[in-house]
């Protein structure tokens, strides 16, 4: 995408000229909050995959997480890595064999009001029948004096398509909260 | 589901002379914002972000590095600008910055971003700015000094289904 770029300045923006990156689905949370968010369906003619949100959770915490399933698989099929730093600390962990990806956490109930987390989340070659699946994240949340920036690898060990990813907050995702799923050609 | 080609660049330019802050004020229509800067600085410093032009102490900001020998964190609340990753005077850096869902009157406006530079760092951060506002102006400040002559900023534009 970025091999893309037309050159132009800023007083006379270029006209648009990629047809590499399309959107596919976007979910946005309605004032009944919402749990889970699925994408389904997916085409497999992009390459990649990325996932665009804002997010804000109820749980009675300063943070909530977004775990991610691919195709409905709830096994214990699924790894992850991270590494963040909030401010004082910087910590690093992950799981193994577990039953998602834990992709990204956001801001929660315990947060200054309005206040929402970002992430950008990629899956990298994701209908390619011959890998294990793999994604990664970039996510923070800040609200002025709690928050956090983090980048989070997973790992799907499963050959298929990716067709249909779940995102899961551990509790609720509040009203806006916005999902977007992208394709990225190759 | 419903598709379209989007990540479409808005406005792109490259430094013809030393300026301390390049800004940008068209970018409607669209649903998210990445900013590609690749860039150096008078005075190695770390670039600033102010939207709306709003100079009031509304920001606010975390950032995680790592120097090649030992990770850090730090953050700073209150503050009259989003702090971003540092720069320095003759190695080129990168910073991408994502600002998702800048339009929406309901949230405040979180900014992720990734930076890099050879000869220092490789950073991740993320940034508050206090207000419900869409975003209309994007200022980029240079941290004190000048961005150096040779600077490209990119501005792309995301539409969701």
């Amino acid at each position: 995408m970025i091999g893309a770029i037309v050159a132009g300045t800023l007083s006379a923006p270029t006209a648009p000229v990629t047809n590499s990156y399309e959107s596919i689905a976007t979910v946005t949370v309605g004032s009944g909050g919402s749990s889970s968010v699925s994408f389904s369906s997916i085409p497999s003619t992009f390459k990649h995959l990325q996932i665009r949100a804002i997010a804000r959770a109820s749980g009675p915490y300063t943070y909530d997480q977004t775990n991610m399933t691919f195709n409905s698989d709830n096994g214990s099929n699924y790894s992850w890595h991270q590494v963040n730093g909030n401010g004082s600390s910087v910590t690093a962990n992950g799981g193994t064999s577990t039953t998602f990806i834990r992709i990204a956490d956001e801001t929660a109930a315990n947060n200054n009001a309005n206040c929402f987390g970002g992430m950008v989340i990629d899956i990298l070659d994701y209908a390619d029948t011959n890998k294990n699946k793999t994604a990664r994240s970039l996510w923070g949340y800040d609200d002025n004096s709690t928050g956090t920036i983090g980048l989070r690898s997973g790992l799907w060990r499963s050959t298929s398509a990716v067709s249909s990813i779940t995102l899961v907050c551990s509790n609720n995702w509040l009203q806006y909260s916005s999902f977007a799923l992208y394709g990225v050609k190759g | 589901m419903a598709a379209g080609s989007t990540y479409t660049p808005i406005a792109t330019t490259t430094l013809g002379s030393a300026q301390a802050t390049v800004s940008f004020n068209s970018f409607s229509g669209y649903t998210d914002l990445i900013l590609v800067v690749a860039g150096t600085v008078s005075t190695a410093n770390n670039p600033t972000l102010r939207f709306n032009s709003d100079s009031g102490s509304n920001y606010s900001w975390r950032y995680l590095a790592g120097n090649g020998s030992s990770a850090s964190t730090g953050g700073s609340a209150n503050q009259t600008s989003i702090l971003t990753g540092g720069l320095g005077t003759s190695t080129i850096g990168n910073i991408i910055y994502y600002i998702n869902n800048y339009s929406n009157t309901t949230t405040n406006k979180t900014v992720i971003n990734r930076h890099n530079r050879a000869d220092d760092s490789v950073t991740a951060w993320v940034g508050l700015w206090r207000n419900t506002a869409a975003i209309t102006t994007i200022d980029l400040g240079a941290g004190g000094g000048n961005w150096n002559t040779g600077s490209t900023f990119t501005l792309y534009g995301i539409q969701a289904a």
